[in-house]
């Protein structure tokens, strides 16, 4: 197995072009672990971690540019105000030392639809900037997962970023089901978040791929009293909540039943609007 | 006496018994520095792989290594024909072979072993071995295989042993009977440091092997009965052991790297992977357990009966000395007058199960403990009243006959935690308590919402060292001699440290017994008698009361030296912090101005009072040499809509008999209690059709430190005065009433029935 080290991108770029089965690295925690127990034998490594600008963020304009390479614990100390969803995703990654080494752009790369990041990726209408020898693209989150651990990268592409919108007062929650209260891969997990007459809601670890669950966005933005302070009905949040249930495809494997996964995602929804509709009663209060 | 750990500061010699000298090895731990078996080396070594059997039941029809010898780099390729002894092994019986030569019985068994000169290389030759099956169907299920129509795995029947317990009347009446059928999952042990091990060959046919193992005696009989070699040429030493809970007493790569450092020449090193390490050791025997309790309408019970069945796996590894403790102990810390048990170990084609942390007690104790809380229903009794009107004292006769003659305090164990605070309430919905105290943590599934509180207690018993006529020694050596112009002392034993703190205690014996302070605990290895196991909660007993003896004889031997030295009797003398002195002058001499060039070497082979068989058909004898009692309560907060757990306090009373390092004992009742909160709420090891489902830490889940709640320990000192210094096993007794204390809190926050641990989300909602 190679071992390449390129030091900008452009010369990442290069190398993945030239050896379409080189397996990009960051923090190695997926990767390396495939690799230790021979489930994988890559042609080649090729190491991101020398490229400094893949590990920056910057914000402009209702706007955060997220670099590849950043890990959980710098997203959540640096950026757990500005994109709270993500933060909380974040969060309930592995243990600490999973998350000083673990980012967002290997949790796209791997695909996984228990990946803890994805449903707030989309539930936000995330945008995956990767780029090539060929140019750079965006790909919308809801475009990005084809499969189970596949995504819409063609073989000679990088994650380079991530966009996401701000909001000044953000609503937004994520909310995840484990069999242990801490360093748990997800058996389920739901983000929403709550945008100014917009709904964005998605699922994880229900389904082949992390998926939005468009009939209870839709549901969901045209029943909310948007601009009040007003409280949600039950019936709402129940309606809510059979929606997204409705919506999962899961599975009965190892962590959960299927029949679980779909009764423990309409508490989610049920819950976290609940507290994001709570944000966002908060917001208007604040502006009144 | 009793006393709380917390309040006892002084002890009788500095850093002797009683006191809590530092642990040499914890700063290494900590560090990261301490030397395990896994990272052995040696100039110019080979490593090893083993191929394993991806069928649980499949005869072998050819195995082709052909491919995998020319590999570059490989220099042996072994399978059944060259094992040079006897193709079995087995902690009871050789049943299991050294590499399977007709048949395979478990997923994971061992086929050919392979040694080269770097693990890459070993890993594809051993991908490249070529072996054809013919699959059989595989038996999986206890109950058939005891009493259906299923394959005999191996000659003479799927049981591996079916104890009787029969005691008083066999067809009592009673006002009141509660009835439950329960289970128990497979539990791991789950340590950390995988099998590993460094076999050297000696060039003269002998091998030395360093290896992290429970019991070097008995790795040693088994080794030379495969390798055709006496024990003087196999010889084991103690590497550094990353843990065991009764996971490392039966025998993993030991034969393979031996017969391939044998073979090729060369030191041969094996390591498992996390993976591999599922395969590579037995499990907690799993149970269905059939329970019929009987009482009077005052909640005083008439009767038990019990038909209970454990999982043995595809071999019998200790599953007989399994079936006698759940037998014996199978209704648990109560005085029942008629009692009739029946407790199978079978065998089947799951992985196989053997010694485990409580080995048998844990099993049985989640059903006795379901049964009572049924029982105080049905009574309308609390759950900690009708324990205690059953609770079992000094006194009482067990369902074997044995009557026990040392401090049985169940009630008032019981009566200690139900004396301790209760924590502050849970937090309301929609408030802002942190994420972390909640059901779910940080990952936020709850604010409050769903959230109940539920209490819940267990009590438990667990026989302390073996049993059942077993010849139980312990062999020590001590040495006294002046060493750089002060006083010091060497002991040898045989006895595993496996992280336990027994090399402390020993040398808190030696402090406590000869007053002196330098003591050094030499490497634990074969050239001296066996220490037997590290397991039954025995060490300290075991080990400790040999090296208490021997210290003795050479206490002995040295007071008659400064007698004629010092023109004394020996009467008079006495050993005082490195003095010798008189009761009537005082202090006489340093001690080692009065060794000069003397020393003094004592071995000794020291026994507990002998135990007796079960009668094989009424299963009466005095079985047990000593009992061990712990108690838990249980508060748990439960998220009833998502079915999630989180334990908010785990308290603990046990007696210890003596807290030779009181330390160390909360840290084993700390441990045990996690150990035993795992099994109620997550670890599994899941199987279907004889194939584990979940062979990784990433799906075999074991506590963190967000699950496990902080504990009030109250620890009782009644001395038990048959043991040295009165002391009694700690290790196992927290690990068995842990569990379903834990499930009677949820049982009593969800109102539901449990019928199986562990307990999963899907049960509650």
């Amino acid at each position: 197995m190679e071992f390449v080290r390129p030091d900008t991108l452009e010369e990442a770029l290069a190398a993945k072009a030239e050896r379409p089965g080189a397996v990009p690295l960051a923090g190695g925690t997926d990767v390396m672990v495939e690799l230790n127990y021979d489930h994988r034998r890559p042609e080649a490594l090729l190491d991101l971690t020398r490229i400094a600008e893949l590990a920056t963020w910057s914000a402009s304009g209702g706007h955060v540019r997220l670099g590849a390479g950043v890990p959980y614990t710098r997203l959540i100390d640096e950026l757990g105000d500005t994109l709270p969803g993500l933060a909380m995703a974040s969060r309930t990654v592995g243990s600490p030392q999973i998350r000083n080494r673990g980012t967002v752009g290997g949790n796209l790369g791997a695909a996984s639809p228990a990946g803890d990041t994805h449903p707030v990726l989309l539930a936000a209408g995330a945008e995956i900037e990767v780029a090539s020898v060929r140019g750079v693209r965006r790909i919308p989150a809801e475009e990005f997962y084809t499969g189970v651990k596949r995504n819409a990268l063609a073989a000679d592409e990088l994650i380079t970023a991530v966009h996401l919108p701000t909001e000044a007062a953000p609503a937004e929650q994520f909310s995840k089901v484990g069999t242990r209260n801490a360093m748990v891969i997800a058996v389920c997990s739901f983000a929403l978040v709550l945008r100014d007459g917009h709904v964005g809601a998605a699922i994880g670890s229900a389904a082949p791929t992390p998926r939005r669950v468009p009939d209870a966005e839709a549901f969901l933005a045209a029943e909310l009293p948007w601009g009040t302070d007003a409280p949600l009905l039950d019936s709402l949040k129940r309606r809510f909540g059979e929606l997204v249930a409705a919506a999962t495809e899961p599975i009965d494997d190892v962590r959960g039943t299927a029949e679980y996964r779909t009764h423990a995602l309409g508490v989610l929804a049920r819950r976290t609007l609940t507290w994001a509709w709570d944000d966002h009663r908060g917001s208007v209060r604040a502006c009144a | 006496m009793t006393s709380t750990v917390e309040g006892r500061t002084t002890a009788a010699t500095a850093n002797g018994v009683g006191a809590s000298p530092a642990r040499p090895d914890g700063t290494r731990k900590v560090r990261g520095e301490f030397a395990y078996s896994s990272d052995l080396w040696h100039e110019d070594m080979l490593w090893g792989a083993t191929l394993r059997s991806p069928h649980p039941h499949a005869r072998i029809t050819g195995v082709d290594v052909s491919a995998a010898v020319v590999v570059p780099g490989v220099h042996a390729v072994l399978t059944h024909d060259d094992v040079p002894g006897l193709n079995r092994y087995g902690l009871e019986h050789p049943d299991q072979p050294v590499l399977a030569d007709d048949v395979v019985r478990y997923r994971g068994e061992p086929v050919a072993v392979v040694a080269a000169d770097h693990p890459e290389t070993a890993q594809r030759a051993m991908k490249l071995i070529d072996v054809t099956y013919d699959e059989l169907d595989p038996v999986t299920d206890a109950e058939d295989a005891v009493h259906g129509e299923v394959a005999e795995l191996h000659p003479g029947g799927n049981v591996v042993r079916h104890a009787p317990i029969r005691r008083g009347e066999q067809t009592p009446q009673a006002d009141v009977i509660v009835t439950g059928r329960y289970e128990v999952g497979m539990q791991d042990q789950a340590f950390l440091g995988p099998e590993s091990g460094l076999a050297v060959p000696d060039g003269h046919g002998g091998v030395d092997l360093y290896v992290a193992t429970q019991w070097l005696h008995v790795d040693q009989q088994q080794i030379v009965a495969a390798l055709g070699l006496t024990p003087e040429q196999v010889r084991l030493t103690l590497a550094g052991v990353g843990g065991a809970f009764g996971g490392r007493e039966d025998l993993s790569m030991q034969i393979h790297a031996s017969l391939l450092a044998l073979y090729t020449g060369k030191p041969v090193k094996m390591v498992y992977n996390r993976e591999e390490s599922f395969y590579g050791h037995v499990h907690r025997h799993p149970a269905t357990m059939y329970y019929e309790h009987g009482a009077t309408r005052d909640g005083r019970l008439v009767h038990v009966t019990a038909r209970i069945y454990l999982d043995g796996g595809a071999y019998a590894s200790s599953t007989g000395a399994v079936v006698g403790n759940a037998a014996t102990l199978g209704v648990g810390p109560y005085d029942v007058p008629n009692v009739s048990i029946d407790c199978w170990g079978t065998y089947t084609n799951n992985p196989p199960c053997g010694a485990m942390r409580g080995f048998g007690a844990v099993q049985a104790a989640f059903g006795y403990e379901s049964q009572m809380d049924k029982l105080a229903d049905a009574c309308g009794l609390s759950p900690t009243e009708v324990r205690r009107r059953n609770a079992m004292s000094e006194g009482t006769v067990m369902p074997t006959g044995q009557t026990v003659d040392s401090a049985a305090p169940v009630a008032e164990l019981l009566d200690r935690l139900e004396a301790m605070p209760l924590p502050a309430d849970p937090a309301p919905a929609g408030g802002t308590a942190d994420l972390r105290t909640l059901p779910g943590g940080v990952s936020n599934t709850t604010h409050g919402e769903g959230v109940v509180r539920g209490v819940g207690y267990a009590v438990g018993i667990k026989n302390i060292c073996f049993s059942e006529g077993f010849d139980d020694y312990s062999t020590a050596r001590v040495r006294l001699a002046a060493v750089g112009g002060e006083p010091a002392v060497t002991v040898q034993t045989a006895a595993a440290e496996v992280g336990q703190g027994l090399v402390t205690i020993l040398q808190q014996i030696i402090r406590t017994e000869l007053g002196v302070d330098q003591v050094t605990i030499l490497p634990m290895d074969t050239s001296i008698g066996s220490a037997g196991s590290t397991s039954a909660s025995r060490q300290s007993y075991m080990t400790g009361g040999a090296v208490r003896a021997a210290a003795l004889k050479v206490r002995g031997a040295l007071l008659s030296h400064a007698a004629t030295r010092l023109s004394r009797t020996t009467a008079e003398l006495h050993l005082d912090g490195g003095k010798l002195a008189s009761v009537s002058d005082g202090v006489l001499a340093d001690l080692v101005d009065v060794l000069g060039e003397a020393e003094f070497d004592e071995t000794v082979e020291w026994r507990h009072r002998p135990t007796e068989a079960l009668d094989p058909e009424t299963g009466q004898g005095n079985a047990h040499v000593q009992y061990g009692f712990a108690a838990h309560r249980a508060v748990v907060d439960v998220d009833v809509e998502l079915g999630i757990v989180k334990v908010v306090s785990l308290d603990c009373a046990q007696d210890v008999g003596t807290a030779l390092n009181p330390q160390a004992v909360v840290g084993q009742i700390q441990g045990g209690s996690a150990q035993g909160l795992g099994l109620a709420v997550m670890e599994e090891i899941q199987t279907e059709g004889g194939v584990i489902r979940n062979p990784s830490f990433t799906d075999y889940l074991i506590p963190t430190v967000l699950d496990m709640p902080p504990m009030t320990i109250d620890v009782l000192e009644l001395a038990d005065p048959h043991a040295p210094y009165g002391l009694r096993g700690v290790g196992e007794p927290p690990t068995i009433s842990s569990t379903p204390a834990i499930v009677a809190a949820i049982r009593a926050a969800t109102g539901k029935e449990l019928l199986r641990v562990p307990v999963r989300p899907d049960h509650i909602v």
